[in-house]
Formats: structure tokens, sequence, C-alpha cells
């Protein structure tokens, strides 16, 4: 069970903490990881609209509905607001302010939840389905794709929130509320050039 | 200093896996992980070659009836896609999550369970296409599957859809991978080991995961883009609805050169472990293979379109990725003067794993130079499509990644084992395999510019195309034949190899200070890092901390530039969650074939499974005022 080798012991690393936070923390760069495969795939989720799009004189194609804005404005509004309360956490989770974490995760939770409803009116008046043509086809993968993240998030503060409350919270759990403030930051940013191009991209030429 | 007998004793009873099946099913230890993906890897590789050397009988004699047209499109789909998706890539995962740790001298990955999960649903992926073989649903539209042949107009049945499915197991599991063993090397390195001491090899480990991390998301988009196409009717790639077929070979080939370049840069990092090693010198210009790992990596990104010269693209276009794809060739050329460099300026000894070197520096030039042929684009076109690609594919693949990856299983095969392979059976195998490579697939270069098309089933005879058909085939022939010495040497070895002690070469990087084969915890301290070349420091003692955990699973985490201590890290114990999480995800994956609702539903196991893997370990909250833990 020995190696090739005598060993020298030069110090010891007993003292060390036994958690860290942000990028000191090893999960952090894992969260980071995801963030960046799953930013790749709305990049290039976001080049095949554009390509589409290059490759047809009208676009959308004649005939089809432009997508109703008013959900969207909602949903894109609600979203940004939910920054606010999302990065109130995010500085509970970095002060160690216990109560803050529990009721914010919560709140998070909920209003994700909430965001969810305009949501749903958005795909209902995205005036055209997805089988109806290519155009159809790109804006629905586009926003089904930022669907899947939010439902996601919502679904891993559900979880991370109940825990918070139902178990003890240590240096760990404060990081694991950190990363989830990042990932809803991560989602937020992702919507933008997705609204931009959805909503936008049509009206503009 | 040698570790005590208690120290040992306490270190085993943390990083014991369960006994048995259970163990088994629930272990989290990188080695086992690697391990199974290894073996599992190599049978495949043995089936896919059976496929070769059964299409190489069908084609020595014109007109031959052995194959249908039909099993011949199977065979050589199954052959692609089981090599590229399931064997190379795969390979070079396990390799890292074999070594990364043992080489920072870390007592496992950075996200042990999630090692685990990438294995089962690879596992997963891999059952998805030969059971589906076995019961003649196979994909027989080539390992890229271009719509509109692969859509719901010209492609009904599964077998397309068994092809797309199988790339999300696999992609999944590669992607998971990546993020697993990029967190390792940048978080995870021992004291000392900045990022200008880190080795070629976890450089070369590090820059195939980023590029992974960047490339597979592209894969993963259009293979759903295209099961969407199939399933619910998008019309991504149908032109009659405005959809454009060229879409997905621009997304396939985003993702499908970089892979090209994510297979060899881990041979990279292969040939400069044995280069250094049997050389008995540090790397000659170590900052200039890193330098050029990192450039084609980055380049890697820029030439996809050199697989699509013949799709009709703007002329100035197929200038540019000409320009880019001839690029490469410069930092590609400055590595082998550096791996030459060494050999030439050491004291190098050759054992077969240097033969291996010796065999991919000759075959990777002479595939090289043909990609700098068809890297122009007006040859390109008289090229494509011929066997002169089937020639140039192969001899960068196997000579590229193969002939290094054979190298480091043998190089690195008494670490594993504690024993040493014959030397002798393996130059037996080393010139079998060599040489039968060269003579099978030589001739095809000039097969090609005869004019033979790939991916035929049968010829005609008067072509003039039999010799060099039948040539071939012989070579095909010998290089399994020396394969089969290979394995056969490897498995004897195992039992009756001479024993090798902890370090048989006087190798020059960390892995080689622990036991062979290494225990569960690897390393009994933490080694502090001083050069490039740690074990090279005159015989003497290596340098050491204590104070990780002897008592519970813990691993130390680092700084990412300076490898400065910073806190210690819980490591996750074995746990069946990781297969319960596959197998849900597998179950969803395999009833998207069928249905759209097996998403929504599918994910309800999923999340459970997740919740489970999650689960809090730490004790329940207080009823009363609430507390944080101190």
């Amino acid at each position: 069970m020995t190696g090739a080798r005598d060993f020298e012991i030069v110090g010891t690393l007993a003292n060390l903490p036994t958690s860290a936070t942000g990028p000191r923390h090893l999960v952090w760069w894992g969260n980071i990881g995801f963030m960046v495969i799953e930013g790749t795939g709305f990049a290039l989720a976001a080049a095949v609209y554009l390509y589409l799009m290059t490759q047809t004189h009208v676009w959308p194609p004649k005939g089809d509905v432009l997508p109703g804005l008013l959900w969207s404005a909602i949903f894109t509004v609600g979203l940004l607001l939910s920054e606010i309360p999302n990065i109130w956490v995010l500085r509970c989770a970095r002060a160690k302010n216990l109560a803050g974490v529990r009721w914010g995760t919560f709140a998070m939770g909920v209003i994700a939840l909430l965001l969810l409803v305009p949501r749903g009116f958005e795909f209902a008046h995205l005036g055209v389905s997805w089988h109806q043509d290519a155009y159809g086809s790109v804006i629905w993968l586009l926003l089904v794709l930022h669907t899947v993240h939010v439902v996601t998030d919502w679904g891993d503060t559900v979880v991370l929130g109940a825990w918070l409350f139902t178990h003890e919270v240590g240096d760990d759990q404060f990081a694991d509320v950190e990363d989830n403030s990042n990932y809803w930051t991560f989602v937020v940013l992702c919507w933008l050039p997705v609204y931009a191009l959805i909503y936008w991209a049509p009206r503009a030429l | 200093m040698t570790p005590d007998r208690s120290l040992i004793e306490q270190l085993n009873g943390t990083w014991r896996d369960p006994p048995g099946v259970w163990g088994f099913l629930t272990t989290v230890d990188h080695k086992r992980i690697a391990a199974r993906y290894i073996v599992t890897a190599i049978l495949l590789m043995f089936l896919a070659g059976m496929l070769a050397l059964d299409m190489r009988w069908q084609l020595s004699v014109p007109e031959n009836t052995r194959m249908t047209p039909q099993l011949f499109n199977e065979s050589f789909s199954l052959h692609g896609s089981t090599m590229l998706f399931l064997v190379s890539v795969p390979l070079m995962e396990a390799m890292a999550f074999w070594l990364v740790p043992l080489m920072l001298g870390a007592r496992n990955m950075a996200f042990p369970r999630l090692g685990a999960f990438s294995f089962w649903l690879y596992f997963g992926g891999v059952l998805t296409l030969w059971i589906a073989h076995a019961i003649d649903v196979t994909p027989d539209l080539g390992w890229f599957e271009y719509p509109p042949l692969s859509g719901p107009a010209y492609s009904p049945g599964h077998r397309a859809d068994i092809w797309a499915q199988m790339i999300t197991f696999t992609e999944v599991a590669a992607l998971a991978a990546s993020v697993n063993v990029a967190a390792t090397i940048l978080k995870m390195r021992p004291p000392g080991m900045t990022l200008a001491r880190m080795p070629v090899f976890l450089w070369a480990m590090l820059i195939a995961s980023i590029m992974t991390i960047f490339s597979m998301p592209a894969i993963m988009l259009v293979t759903s883009m295209l099961i969407s196409d199939r399933l619910v009717s998008t019309h991504f790639f149908s032109v009659a609805a405005g959809g454009d077929a060229v879409l997905f070979q621009h997304l396939f080939w985003f993702f499908g050169h970089p892979e090209v370049y994510l297979i060899f840069i881990p041979g990279t990092g292969f040939v400069s472990s044995i280069v250094e090693t049997f050389s008995r010198r540090q790397l000659f210009g170590h900052s200039v293979l890193v330098l050029a790992i990192l450039s084609i990596g980055a380049l890697a990104f820029g030439l996809w379109v050199h697989h699509m010269f013949a799709v009709g693209l703007p002329r100035l276009g197929n200038d540019f990725y000409t320009a880019a794809s001839m690029a490469i060739a410069v930092p590609a050329g400055l590595q082998i003067f550096c791996w030459l460099a060494s050999i030439w300026a050491g004291r190098t000894w050759f054992p077969t794993p240097m033969l291996w070197v010796l065999g991919f520096l000759a075959t990777f030039v002479i595939g090289g130079l043909s990609g700098l042929m068809t890297a122009s684009a007006a040859l390109d076109l008289q090229l494509t499509d011929t066997y002169f690609i089937v020639a140039h594919l192969h001899y960068v693949l196997v000579g590229g990644a193969m002939f290094p990856l054979f190298g480091a299983f043998c190089y690195w095969y008494p670490k594993a084992t504690g024993r040493l392979m014959s030397e002798l059976w393996g130059k037996v195998a080393f010139g079998l395999i060599v040489g039968g490579f060269n003579l099978g697939f030589f001739p095809m270069h000039i097969l090609g510019l005869m004019g033979m098309p790939r991916r035929v089933y049968t010829y005609s005879p008067g072509m003039g195309w039999e010799t060099l058909n039948q040539v071939a085939t012989a070579g095909s022939a010998i290089a399994v034949l020396g394969g089969l010495v290979f394995v056969a040497n490897a498995l004897w070895s195992y039992w009756r190899g001479e024993p090798s002690g902890a370090d048989p070469w006087g190798g020059s990087t960390l892995e080689w200070a622990s036991a062979s084969p290494p225990p569960a915890w690897n390393l009994a301290f933490t080694p502090v890092v001083a050069s490039l070349t740690p074990m090279w420091n005159g015989g003497g003692a290596l340098s050491v901390m204590d104070g990780i955990s002897v008592g519970k699973r813990e691993v130390l985490v680092t700084s990412v530039t300076g490898a400065g201590p910073l806190y210690r890290q819980k490591s996750a114990a074995p746990s069946v969650w990781p297969l319960l999480a596959a197998l849900a995800v597998s179950a969803m994956f395999l009833g998207s074939i069928f249905t759209p609702w097996a998403i929504p539903i599918g994910t309800l196991p999923i999340a459970a499974a997740l919740i489970g893997w999650f689960w809090p370990n730490r004790p329940r909250a207080k009823i009363g005022p609430l507390k944080a833990m101190p």
C-alpha cells in the first residue's frame, strides 16, 4: 500500500476551513461549467434563428401572425424585477443571514412560479404553431429552451428552500443559495437576447 | 517516512466501497468508474473492428455477395457511430477520470457522483445503439445522418431516432464528465502546482474538456431538432416549409470538427507523458507544447466548413476555411518538433510505449499531410466522398489518437494493475497493428485518387481497384490480429505479468508516487510540488502535507492559478442515486423516441432521483428559534 518514495511532511492543511464562498468554492465552478454549456446552447439556438432568417426574403413568412407583445412584456418586466429579490438573497447568503436565505429562497420560488403564468400566455400568443413552418419551429425552440430553464430553476429553488427550513444550515448551504442565485441571474440574462429575437427581430425587418 | 499501518487502515476504512454487487452499483471511485468505461469501450472497439473486417471482406473482390447494400449501410453507420461516439471520446474521458486525480495527488474527482452518473448514462447510450442493432433497428445513414435523408419523409421507422438519441445519451454524459475534469484540474491541484507547473497531460485534458463544453451543445441541439422534425413535425430541415438542410451540416460540423481535436488533444497529453519519461528529460519546449494545444483548441472551432466544401457555399467562405485549415498545421508541427527534440536530446530508450509514440509520429504526419491536401477546397472537390477521405480520417484518428492511446495503455498498465505487460508480445502487437494499419489504409489513398467512392457496397470488375482492395483487406485483417494479441497480452499479464512495483519506468509525474495498483484513497498525504517533474527530485523524499481528514472523505481545494490551499471539501460517499438518475434519464430519452409526452412525464422520475441524490445528510432543524450551524 505504500508508494515509490518516502514522504517528508513539510506542513499541515488541518487548519484550513471546511467551506468557502464564491469562486473559492468548488461547486461554484461546476455551476459555471453548466452555465457555459447551456449558454452555448442558447447562443447556437439564436444562431439557428438568424441563419433561418437570412435564408428567406420575408420574415416571418407571409401569413404568419407576429407574436403578441403584451404577455412577453409582462414576463420580461417581471423577470427583470425578480433580480431585485434575487440579488438580495445572494447578499443574505454571503452575509450568512439564515432567515434571509430561508424566506428569500421561498419568495424566489413563488416569484418563478408566478412568472410561469405570463409565460404560459406567451406560448398562446406566439401567433404561429411549431409545425406551421420553420419560423414557427425556431421561435418555439427558443421559447421552450428558455422555459425549461425557468422551470428547472424553479424546481431547484423549491427543493433548496424546503431543505433550508427542514434541515440545519451551514456554510455549504449558504454557498448553495449563492449558486442558485447566480443561476437565476443567468436565466434572466439569457432571456434578453432571446426576447429580442422572438419579439423584435420579426418587427425590425 | 512512510505512512504507518494504522493510518492506512483508517484510510481504507474511510474510502472503501461496500462489498459485492452493491459496491459495484454505488461506487464513486474514479478508478473503478474509469476502468468500466475502458472495458466497455474496448469491447465496443472489438465489435466495431469486426464490422470493419466484414466490410473489407465484402470489398475484397468486385460484385461480392457477402453483404446486401442495406447491411453494408448499417455496418459502416454502426462502425462510425460506435467508434466516434462510444469509443474515442469516452476512452479519452476515461483516461482523464483515471489519471487526473492521481496526477494531482488528489483522493477523487471534484464531483464523484457526477462521474458515476456519466458512466451509467454513457452505458445507456451503448445499450440503446447495440440492443437496437440486435433487434434489427440499426441506423443506416452514416455517422452523421444528414437530412433530408434522415428526415421523416425518407427515413420512416426508428433507425434515425436510435442514432439521434444515442447521441443525446453520450453527449450529456460527456458534458458532465468534462465539467468534472475541468473543475478537478482547475481547483484541486496540489499546493505548488501553479498553472506554469502543470504537466502537459493535464493541460491537454483541461483544454479537451473545455472544447467539449463549447462544442457538444451543437450536436445536442441539432439531433434534438432532427428528432423534433421527426416526432412533432417541426420544419427545421424541410426546405418546403422554410427550413434548411445545410443548417444541419453547419451545426453537426461545428461540433464534428472540434470532436476530431478533442480526441487528438488527449493523445498529445499521452505522448507528452510517455516522451518525457522515456527520454529521461523534461519535455523540450513545455510552454510551446501548451500554447500549441491551446491554439489547436481555438482554431478547431474555425474549421468546420472544410467538411462542407462540396455543398456549394460562397467561394470566399471556402477560401477562408482553406486558410484556417492549413493554419492548424503550424501548432501541430510545433508539437511534433518539440517531441522529436526531447527524444533527440534525451537519454531515450524504447520500450513498447515509446514504440507507439514512434508509430503515432509517422502515421499522424502522413494523416496531417493528406489533411493539408484536403484542406484545399479545389482539391477537396475532387477527393471528397472518395476512399482518399477514408484513408485520411483513419490516419488522423487511428494514428493521431488510437496509437497514443495504445501507448498510454501500455505505459500506465503497471500503475493500474501492479504488473508489467509482456514486452515481447507488446512489440509483436505493435508491429502487427501499425504494419497492418498502414497496409490496410495507405492503398485507400490511391483507390481514392483512382476514383473509388466511399460508402459503396461493391464495385464492377475492370475498374482496376481489385488488387489494392485486396491489399487493404489483408492489412485490416493483420491489424485486427494485432489487436487480439494486444488484448491477450493485457489479459495474460493481468494474472501472470511480472510485478511492476510502484514506479517501473521512473516516471516524472505524481501518479507514480502512489502504490500500484493505487488504493481507493490514492496518496496518504497531499504532495507539495516545486517543479514540472515532481518525481524527479534526485530520489529524495517527496515533500507532502498532512491535515486532510483520514476519518471522513475529504479533498483539498486550491486556487485556480497559484494552487494555494483554500479549504477542505467534503467528498461524496458511494451512492445508488447516480445510477437511478441515469435510469430515469434513459427512460425519458428512450420514451421520447416514441412520444413527446415522455418528456414532461419522464421529468418526474428524474426530479425524484435528483432529490434523492442531493438529499441532505445533515441534522434536521430544531423546533424553536432558527439558528445557523456554527
